[in-house]
């Protein structure tokens, strides 16, 4: 399988004002998206997963800023930090990595119909496509993932909620981009418009219309509906990475072990085991724990871990964790120190 | 609807409540009837738009009903109007909301929030009575009265938050608390605290709670009985095992089956 | 946090050139109003020179028909003329917020009632009301002036904070209250207005100008302030001893140039306002 989207080495933040500490919202992430995968980032608010999502899409403005780090989308290298990258993500966004915001459904105006909300979007970038054309391509990729096309001629408030948001993630799929990245896009359904919005994002992959998908979500749940691998974050990094079913259910990180077994797990029998809770709070992210960002609240806890920024273990095919007992246990502690730079798919 | 109800600590006939008139006219809760025993958990489950909020609206009595009426501990409470009358309700029944930044006024340390609420008791607590119940309830929270009863909204993480609204309805020792959403907008982490929390407080001090969510699985977890609510009806109510196992209005089977759960591992 | 957040807002009202810009024009208004008299210390009063001498050395921008000095006579006036805006501002803001403030929270048959009040105090013709007041009434001095203007202005107030009210009644902390007890006297006070502060703040810098202009207007028909010299005053005078006429520009432009610079220094401090409390309406606004 190829990459198409490669993220290394990340670093964003919200730099409020020159004096005031920063936010630094993402810290050191690499992750790749490949071919004809969904991708899913989960974890807590505050965990840096919206800022990634803002960055991954090429959707960066001030106060957010990327301090360092390069990406590759669809073969083509932006190194952001260096100047000249705002004229790259230009030319890229919309066109081949394209976002569906939280609340997506509310871009639409009430005034207007939602034709003429997609002939808005089709000008802006095809300067001079005719209402009709787009119209029609409009109502084309309705019909291939069957939503009825006459829903372009309704006004946003005919149409409900679920429905609004179906409209739109088909909308931003128009201009045929590679990749599609979308935050929180069922937050504020409800479960039968989230299944149906569900079912279209797979729509899209299955029927090649998206090559990828980047999907973040808070709700663990969801990410095994829809999601090929996962990585978890915690306070700007990322915790562990893999295949969806394997890190919820066989976690090998102590973070995502914990929000598991947070998490409300139905099965007859066990109705009345408590679940488990984490103590504390997420850290900020003004300024950090030093270490391994998680060990003031680690079960596992050892005293490196305070110390020192934990490595990125292989956990076995296609997964990794960031963390020194992991490491120990496997007994890579050398060889994962070793490897911690330049491991794109890991950290 | 069930007949009797004697012991029953909530019983609920025939509430209806409608916005709007004519063509517009939305029966936002229609006809529900249910009762509670003291101690008990049940769940009100529904998507949003079911009418689950507003029922909790009308049990707090915050809004009147257009029809039917509500029985508290046997005493007929739909027509309560006088304020004395209110408030000896409200040190009975309290409820903790879904978002913890709006319902905390910001411009109030905890202690003033936690001290209004205290007010419902009237003369019958000292100071010294009145800082310890405060100081008791946040301890049953997970908070430190030191720490926290001089702090402002802002200064609390969401789920902090969230434990002080919590602190703040047991501070007069409801005898029924209903909980709308309560931990929707919270992290992971204060989500599962929250959950064995108002589990203890039952367990401890028999009081019954009324869990209104959305999520099938949360109220599967915590409650004794679900009632399905569908476009302002109870559809469906029952003994929370005997609901998952046989749900019997499609509607109820088609919410199970919707929901993105743990339930069933590949 | 609450200081950071405090200061970040002040931080963002800095970097704000309308805001600066607005401060600094509102600022220096009221310095010439209140320490130009310091600085400049003749008597408005006094007969100094000859009706309507053209600026000079002496008299910077001239003198009257009287032959006053007409800096001094300025500098007075633009006094006058904030003490009567600050009066009548402050009235219109006490009697609108709570009219709105009720008729929001309340709701209701309550709502209609208070509103319908409103609407009558906005129809009728404010003109007619302030003349009718103005003649009844034998001796205006500056407080009567504001008190004048304040009461027939705050429907303007009522009805905007009978707006964010109404929003703020189905907000939860609204409902915690209600369970707290607390009566509807406590909750309008402790849990409505102060989430609407910022807004009376702005609300009262716009009430201010209006007043300012009202005053101007009742002075020029002859009903201004009496005993006393008010920005409207001056333009009446000039009106009446023909200055316009005679195009004897230092007898009335000063005064105009003041009221615009107060009515445009105030829209605009408000303008900005609204910027900084509300972010989404800044216009640095971020690209789609």
């Amino acid at each position: 399988m190829s990459e198409l989207l490669v993220a290394r080495r990340i670093s964003a933040r919200y730099g409020v004002e020159p004096d005031e500490p920063p936010v630094r919202a993402v810290d050191d992430v690499s992750l790749v998206l490949r071919e004809g995968e969904s991708l899913g980032i989960a974890g807590e608010s505050g965990c840096g997963k919206s800022t990634l999502a803002s960055v991954l899409s090429l959707n960066i403005h001030p106060p957010l800023a990327v301090t360092a780090g390069e990406l590759e989308v669809a073969g083509r290298r932006i190194a952001l930090d260096r100047p000249g990258w705002r004229r790259q993500a230009q030319a890229l966004r919309g066109k081949v990595v394209a976002l569906l915001p939280q609340g997506a459904m509310n871009v639409l105006n009430p005034t207007r119909r939602v034709g003429d909300f997609v002939y808005d979007v089709l000008q802006s970038h095809i300067p001079g496509i005719s209402r009709k054309e787009a119209l029609r391509r409009a109502a084309e990729r309705f019909e291939q993932l069957s939503l009825l096309p006459r829903a372009l001629e309704a006004y946003p408030h005919q149409l409900s909620g679920g429905m609004r948001q179906r409209v739109v993630a088909v909308v931003s799929t128009l201009l045929d981009p590679a990749i599609l990245i979308a935050d929180e896009p069922t937050s504020a359904l409800d479960v039968t418009s989230q299944r149906a919005l569900l079912k279209l994002m797979s729509g899209l992959l299955e029927q090649r219309i998206i090559r990828g998908i980047i999907f973040i979500t808070h709700e663990l749940a969801l990410l095994r509906a829809v999601t090929h691998r996962v990585a978890i974050m915690y306070a700007g990094q990322v915790a562990e990475v893999g295949p969806t079913e394997a890190v919820l259910f066989q976690p090998a990180h102590p973070y995502t072990k914990a929000l598991m077994d947070a998490t409300i797990v139905l099965e007859t029998g066990t109705r009345r085991q408590r679940i488990e809770t984490i103590g504390g709070q997420p850290p900020s992210l003004v300024s950090p724990p030093p270490g391994c960002r998680f060990h003031p609240r680690c079960p596992v806890a050892m005293p490196v871990c305070s110390r020192e920024a934990p490595p990125v273990v292989s956990v076995g095919e296609g997964r990794s964790a960031a963390c020194w007992w992991v490491a120990e246990r496997l007994g890579q502690t050398a060889a994962a120190a070793e490897r911690r730079d330049g491991h794109a798919g890991g950290r | 609807m069930q007949a009797g109800g004697e012991g029953a600590l909530l019983r609920v006939e025939g509430l209806t409540r409608t916005f709007g008139q004519g063509r517009h006219l939305v029966r936002a809760v229609d006809g529900v009837s249910f009762e509670m025993r003291a101690g008990e958990i049940a769940c009100v489950v529904g998507e949003s738009g079911s009418g689950k909020s507003t029922l909790a609206m009308l049990l707090l009595r915050l809004i009147p009903p257009t029809a039917g009426r509500i029985f508290f501990d046997g005493r007929d409470v739909t027509r309560l109007r006088r304020r004395a009358e209110l408030r000896a309700y409200w040190r009975d029944v309290q409820a903790v909301f879904q978002d913890p930044f709006s319902s905390f006024n910001q411009f109030m340390t905890v202690r003033r929030v936690l001290g209004r609420t205290l007010g419902l008791e009237g003369r019958r607590l000292g100071p010294q009575e009145r800082a310890e119940r405060m100081a008791w309830a946040l301890e049953r929270v997970g908070l430190v009265p030191r720490t926290v009863l001089g702090k402002y909204a802002h200064e609390l993480s969401g789920g902090e938050r969230q434990r002080v609204m919590i602190a703040r309805a047991l501070v007069v020792r409801p005898r029924l608390l209903i909980a709308d959403e309560p931990t929707t907008m919270v992290d992971a982490s204060s989500r599962a605290m929250i959950l064995n929390l108002l589990l203890d407080l039952r367990a401890e001090y028999g009081m019954a709670i009324l869990f209104i969510t959305h999520d099938v699985s949360l109220a599967t977890y915590v409650s004794d009985t679900l009632l399905v609510m569908y476009r302002g009806q109870i559809v469906e109510r029952g003994d929370v095992e005997r609901v998952t196992a046989q749900p019997e209005h499609p509607y109820t089977r088609r919410l199970f089956a919707d929901a993105f759960t743990f339930a069933a591992r590949r | 946090m609450a200081q950071s957040k405090g200061r970040s807002r002040l931080r963002r009202a800095l970097r704000s050139r309308r805001f600066v810009a607005s401060v600094a024009l509102v600022v220096a208004v009221v310095a010439f109003a209140v320490l130009g008299p310091v600085v400049y210390p003749r008597d408005p009063r006094a007969l100094v020179s000859f009706s309507y001498d053209p600026p000079s050395r002496e008299f910077p921008l001239g003198t009257d028909n009287f032959g006053r000095d007409e800096l001094a006579l300025l500098m007075h006036g633009t006094r006058t003329s904030l003490a009567i805006g600050a009066i009548a501002g402050a009235i219109a803001v006490v009697i609108g917020t709570v009219v709105g403030t009720a008729a929001g929270y309340w709701g209701g048959r309550a709502e209609e009632l208070l509103m319908g009040v409103t609407n009558i105090v906005i129809t009728l013709p404010s003109l007619i009301v302030l003349i009718l007041i103005s003649v009844a009434l034998k001796s205006r001095s500056l407080v009567v002036m504001g008190l004048i203007i304040g009461l027939t202005s705050w429907p303007w107030t009522a009805r905007a904070v009978r707006a964010q009210a109404s929003s703020l009644r189905a907000r939860e902390h609204i409902y915690v209250a209600r369970l707290s007890g607390a009566s509807d006297a406590a909750i309008m006070l402790q849990d409505v207005i102060p989430y609407m502060l910022s807004y009376l703040g702005m609300a009262f810098t716009l009430q201010l100008a209006g007043a300012v202009l009202a005053e101007a207007g009742l002075s020029m028909l002859g009903l201004g302030p009496s005993g006393t010299i008010s920005l409207g005053l001056l333009l009446q005078w000039a009106l009446l001893w023909e200055a316009v006429r005679q195009g004897i520009w230092w007898a009335f432009l000063p005064p105009v140039v003041l009221l615009t610079l107060i009515a445009f220094g105030l829209q605009l401090l408000n303008a900005s306002l609204d910027e900084i409390y509300n972010p989404r309406l800044r216009r640095e606004k971020q690209v789609a």
